[in-house]
């Protein structure tokens, strides 16, 4: 019997020669990651512990992004208790700001996560480098804090539910559309404990940024992984930017899995995910007339380059309507730069944007774009729970880039075609 | 052990924003986080729980963000376990990484109701609703969740496993 590439890569670094759905095995963990709001409690728990080192200075990352720059005294104490840690274990990649971007857009583009390695991270979205052909998920603090000593993790090998996408896409659905679409589809737990796998025509075809788009919100399913079969698009993005060695895997025909849906790309439309579950979701040309405060475009799911340059589309030559902020994050430094070699930074501002540093900050309602009471956003961001980006009785509506930006435009949510 | 508590009951899909919203994470400090506990859930909430509580939840509590805060906060604020129909992965291991004792079952999910004295067995996973003299039973705890339990929690399994 075959294996898919979640078994094959856990078999590997359990220094097994297979594994099956259910075995319970100790993991080698190749990068470790934390950010500022888990890693203090794991730098606590590391303590705890006493260890006197980590287990590798080069394997663990720390990335203050989430509520930096510093947006006040207590997460400035946070941020430090990090850059602390971070001298005195002598951790290599620890990212400051000005070097930093959001973690899960860092990574790869840094070149430390690479196809065939087991990643962890006290991040749930840890799970956007399987767009990379890597086993990587999301834990808490004390198990990442029990990782950053020992190297190892213990984890249940997860039967895999495997997505084909087939068909053409239509204009203005990204893989965005694609993962709202399947958590529509399978619900919010509808993977949970699980890995997906993503293959099909389409995916084969889809530029890594979707990819990762598409990897990232697996979580949002309750999934323990989202992963790709890597193939020349994943080399070609991955080759000048590797830091290390790396080994591929890919799922064998004869590989088992629990379930496998099949969807027809062609009936896609962008999609659209009202208050307050990532799987609420509607075609675009359902969304019907809901009006909206703010936008916001970024984060980890959507703040790459290719998303900018599908909002900039848009919004060239265009206002934000009177009554809305747009709000828009180049998710690192290197991206940031390339958005205002292309002139993406300033088609932003001349439709009166505001441009942001990285941060994760509003997506979950930190800073850099709080909601009010009643307020209502389109975020290319992936969770819309109550509460996520401000107050309470607040609403988020979950789109991809270029429908965000037309709603921006519009004033209300709505397609990109309606801009003509 | 037994565990012995009124029940505060939830719906499905509990997120982790509404167990400790985003806005409080400037801070890993239990008691603080304690004082917001499931307040985007309910408002009320953090006054209302007394020590001793129990959470009774629907499907897939704890979903959404990584953040042990979550689990950390329901600790902190005394409630003593959380039973529900099944439970998000990250939030399930964290919840035996700190020691927060949790218990999946259908049948207690569905047949308890706000207010009910229930009494819980963790080394059997039998649920007793005292209140309606029912009786229910909770999945077993996998072999390596029940390791960690007993060396209590990954820090002393850890410090055990390194001969620290």
């Amino acid at each position: 019997m075959g294996m898919t590439i979640t078994e094959k890569i856990l078999a590997a670094h359990a220094g097994k020669k297979g594994v099956s759905p259910g075995d319970l095995i100790m993991a080698k963990v190749d990068i470790a990651l934390g950010n500022d709001i888990t890693a203090p409690l794991s730098i606590e728990e590391f303590k705890k512990i006493g260890a006197k080192k980590v287990f590798n200075k080069d394997r663990v990352v720390l990335v203050p992004d989430h509520f930096t720059p510093n947006k006040d005294i207590k997460s400035a104490q946070q941020s430090r208790m990090l850059r602390d840690f971070a001298k005195e274990y002598r951790i290599t990649n620890y990212f400051e700001l000005g070097r930093m971007g959001i973690e899960h857009a860092l990574l790869p583009e840094e070149g430390l996560v690479l196809p065939g390695d087991v990643i962890i991270g006290a991040d749930s979205h840890t799970c956007t480098y399987g767009a990379l052909g890597a086993f990587s998920t999301g834990v808490g603090s004390t198990d990442l804090a029990a990782a950053m000593i020992t190297g190892e993790i213990w984890f249940k090998v997860p039967e895999t539910m495997k997505f084909i996408f087939y068909g053409k896409l239509k204009k203005w659905v990204t893989g965005k559309d694609l993962i709202l679409y399947t958590i529509g589809k399978i619900g919010v737990d509808g993977a949970l404990y699980k890995a997906m796998e993503f293959t099909g025509e389409i995916i084969d075809n889809l530029p890594i940024d979707g990819r990762f788009t598409m990897a990232n919100m697996a979580i949002e399913a309750g999934a323990k992984n989202g992963i790709i079969n890597p193939d020349d698009i994943t080399l070609e993005y991955v080759e000048d930017r590797a830091k290390r060695k790396f080994k591929t895997y890919k799922s064998d025909k004869d590989a088992s899995y629990s379930e496998v849906f099949e969807f027809n790309s062609g009936d896609i439309e962008p999609q659209v995910a009202f208050p307050h579950l990532p799987s609420n979701t509607k075609p675009i040309s359902k969304a019907g007339n809901v009006k909206i405060d703010q936008v916001v475009i970024g984060s980890c799911t959507n703040g790459r380059i290719s998303d900018l340059r599908e909002a900039a589309s848009v919004l060239k030559g265009k206002k934000v309507h009177k009554d809305v902020r747009l709000i828009v994050i180049p998710a690192t430094q290197g991206i940031y730069k390339m958005a205002i070699d292309e002139g993406l930074v300033d088609i932003f501002i001349s439709a009166e944007a505001v441009v942001s540093t990285p941060t994760c900050g509003p997506c979950l309602g930190g800073h850099m774009g709080v909601l009010s009471e009643g307020e209502r956003a389109v975020s290319t961001t992936n969770r819309n729970f109550v509460g996520r980006m401000g107050h309470p009785k607040s609403e988020v509506y979950l789109s991809n880039p270029a429908v965000a930006a037309a709603s921006a435009v519009l004033g209300r949510i709505c397609s990109p075609e309606e801009m003509k | 052990m037994i565990i012995k508590g009124r029940v505060w009951r939830f719906g499905s899909d509990i997120n982790t924003d509404a167990i400790i919203p985003a806005r409080y994470l400037n801070t890993s400090d239990p008691e603080e986080l304690a004082r917001h506990v499931m307040e985007d859930a309910d408002r009320g909430f953090p006054d209302k729980v007394k020590a001793g509580d129990i959470i009774v939840a629907e499907k897939n509590f704890g979903c959404g963000s990584s953040r042990e805060h979550a689990p950390v906060a329901i600790k902190a604020a005394g409630i003593q376990a959380v039973i529900a129909k099944s439970f998000a992965r990250i939030f399930y291991r964290n919840a035996f990484n700190i020691g927060l004792p949790i218990f999946e079952s259908t049948e207690a999910s569905k047949k308890i109701r706000e207010g009910d004295e229930v009494e819980v067995d963790a080394d059997t996973g039998t649920i007793k609703n005292l209140t309606k003299g029912e009786q229910y039973t909770a999945n077993p705890i996998p072999p390596f969740m029940q390791e960690l339990i007993s060396a209590g929690g990954l820090v002393e399994w850890t410090k055990k496993k390194l001969k620290i």
